[in-house]
């Protein structure tokens, strides 16, 4: 399968995040056809589609619109989560950074589609500052051409967009964390029901959409449902973003039609394994992902499928582990992660995070006990499913995968007190650095 | 939850001090309006405006908090309930450069603890803490989203990409 540039057709043009250039590609071109069309037009075609969700969930999109109550007491909200913190994951980034424009294309139609009230966020993460100047000064230039604001180009149609920095919050990118944290609260997740889409930030209906599956909208409004769905398979369609990092030869953002398979983009497009080392373990769809294993890679990358292989496309974010690389180590490092994000609210991911990172550092160190394995699996079991988001859910997924596939290397390390000879470190044991 | 193991919560130095009113600068405080502007509560606000503290002050002091509160109409426990929430609000004043390292799976692969281990016993700190002479503050951070280019260090408000150990010694030295 060749690569293609159909959401990253522009971010290699010289000065791509200007409006000019955008508009000379044929940029809000979308949003006039739109505008013309009804707004269940325009959600009818996103539906035909198939589109679904980028952000991890891959709920299809033009449902989501649909779900949206006419005449719902309090305005009606769009929110981009942009808040991209899923370790693995830097899609969005490339798009914010390079295109913001197609973004904010993809927002005013998708506010059009809903009935949104005439005033949207980007939740980028703190972090981004960099992008958030960027879509800063685009939002600055849309105004200016009268893309944004009153009486959208004379259609009666008001809408802007203010970008709203979060603060260092992996909670945040969850749909109910995000809208806490846009209200300014701290970023724990609601109990469903109410849905967002019924009650959401400021208590009116709410459709939070990932920025790639925005991106995707003035393309489909521009070329059709059909040319959309030409791209991958039934259910599973569109240009797709995969995010490649760890040990490759060449990682990065790669374009293709949903469905690549995991093999051809690692060995094919991402040059293979760095030093020409055997395949450990595959995170095909960010953290929270299960692993998949060497013999498992013959997989295409789409979200049904994944699903069916036991792991998740997720946000496409696919981390490569070589056989240098200790399972213990790395499922450790992912378990602190979530540990640091749990936002403290459910007792079962609150503890058992911090639990699960413990029990894992205490094996790595050469503490491990021979049941550890099964406690592990024990821990997990009482986290899974027992809290109001999916962050516990997530914490668990590298977890039980690993034990389940790698339970030897784990006995090994309790056995020997040590890594596997052909895995090294990649942290001083000896150094106690005091928990931050 | 940024911090599990806090500091002593009843140090005198966590309380404001009412002899220490702080207040914005007329910049500032335009920023600030233009920001209410742009939300149908002031509590939505809360976020941003702490964004703007922090970019005014470099930290959020309990004077600032208190300020903050005074602004939005909350209480100053809520503002520090947010401020203690989030990661990127710093309690306590940070050096001139705040070298957070990010360690998360890719970039560990990548050797960032290497950079970040090597940084803290070179400068001779313990991690989240400040060298004496207020110019470097080292810290591990969670994935910074940008796995694609690891190991990642960000200073301050920038990131620097495919780092090695060399490259942030080089990197550390042209900063003043």
């Amino acid at each position: 399968m060749d690569q293609i540039k159909v959401l990253t057709a522009n971010i290699d043009k010289p000065n791509s995040t200007s409006i000019d250039v955008y508009l000379d590609g044929g940029g809000y071109k979308a949003v006039a056809t739109a505008l013309k069309m009804k707004p269940e037009e325009v959600t009818q075609l996103v539906k035909d589609s198939e589109l679904r969700g980028r952000g991890g969930a891959g709920f299809p999109t033009g449902m989501k619109w649909s779900f949206v109550p006419k005449n719902a007491p309090r305005p009606t909200y769009l929110l981009c989560n942009a808040d991209e913190s899923e370790p693995g994951t830097f899609k969005d980034r490339v798009l914010i950074e390079k295109d913001p424009h197609l973004l904010i294309e993809g927002m005013i139609i998708a506010a059009y589609a809903i009935g949104s009230c005439p005033m949207s966020y980007i939740y980028i993460r703190g972090e981004f500052y960099y992008g958030a100047t960027v879509l800063d000064k685009a939002l600055e230039e849309a105004r200016a051409k009268g893309y944004l604001g009153k009486n959208i180009l004379g259609s009666g149609f008001d809408f802007d967009i203010t970008v709203h920095r979060g603060a260092g919050a992996y909670i945040c990118g969850e749909e109910t964390g995000l809208i806490e944290s846009v209200e300014g609260h701290r970023g724990q997740p609601r109990v469903k029901p109410p849905f967002p889409a019924v009650v959401g930030v400021f208590g009116g209906p709410t459709v939070v959409q990932n920025v790639e599956t925005l991106a995707c909208v003035p393309l489909i409004i521009n070329n059709g449902a059909e040319w959309f769905k030409g791209f991958g398979s039934p259910k599973n369609t569109g240009p797709k973003l995969y995010c490649v990092s760890g040990s490759v030869k060449k990682p990065g953002v790669y374009e293709f039609p949903m469905g690549i398979t995991l093999k051809e983009l690692i060995y094919d497009h991402c040059g293979g394994i760095t030093g020409d080392r055997k395949l450990k373990a595959v995170i095909p769809g960010g953290a929270s992902a299960p692993m998949l294993l060497p013999d498992e890679i013959d997989l295409p990358l789409n979200f049904d499928a994944v699903m069916k292989a036991g792991s998740m496309l997720g946000s496409a974010g696919i981390i490569v582990l070589d056989e240098s690389v200790c399972i213990v180590d790395a499922v450790w490092r992912l378990a602190k992660f979530f540990a640091h994000e749990s936002c403290g609210q459910c007792t079962p991911c609150r503890e058992g995070t911090n639990w699960l990172e413990s029990v894992l550092d205490r094996i790595e160190r050469g503490g491990g006990r021979p049941q550890d394995a099964d406690l592990l699996l024990d821990m997990s079991d009482n986290i899974g499913g027992k809290s109001l988001c999916a962050l516990g859910d997530a914490a668990i997924g590298p977890v039980i995968s690993s034990v389940k596939k790698f339970r030897d290397e784990y006995l090994y390390h309790v056995e020997h007190k040590s890594c596997l000879p052909e895995t090294k470190r990649y942290r001083r044991l000896d150094v106690a650095l005091a928990a931050h | 939850m940024a911090d599990l193991q806090p500091d002593n919560p009843y140090a005198p130095e966590r309380f404001a001090d009412p002899a220490k009113k702080v207040e914005f600068p007329p910049e500032a405080k335009k920023k600030f309006d233009w920001i209410l502007t742009r939300y149908p509560n002031k509590e939505a606000a809360l976020l941003p405006v702490l964004h703007l503290a922090q970019e005014v002050w470099g930290w959020i002091s309990p004077e600032a908090v208190h300020y903050v509160g005074e602004l939005l109409d909350l209480s100053p426990a809520t503002v520090f309930g947010v401020v203690s929430f989030y990661n990127m609000y710093n309690q306590k004043p940070v050096g001139k450069y705040h070298v957070q390292v990010c360690t998360n799976l890719s970039c560990m692969i990548g050797r960032a603890y290497d950079i970040y281990e090597g940084l803290c016993e070179k400068m001779n700190v313990q991690p989240g803490q400040t060298t004496p002479d207020g110019k470097f503050t080292i810290a591990e951070v969670e994935c910074l989203g940008s796995c694609g280019t690891a190991p990642v260090v960000q200073i301050n408000n920038d990131y620097h990409e495919n780092m090695t150990v060399e490259k942030v010694d080089a990197l550390l030295k042209t900063l003043t």
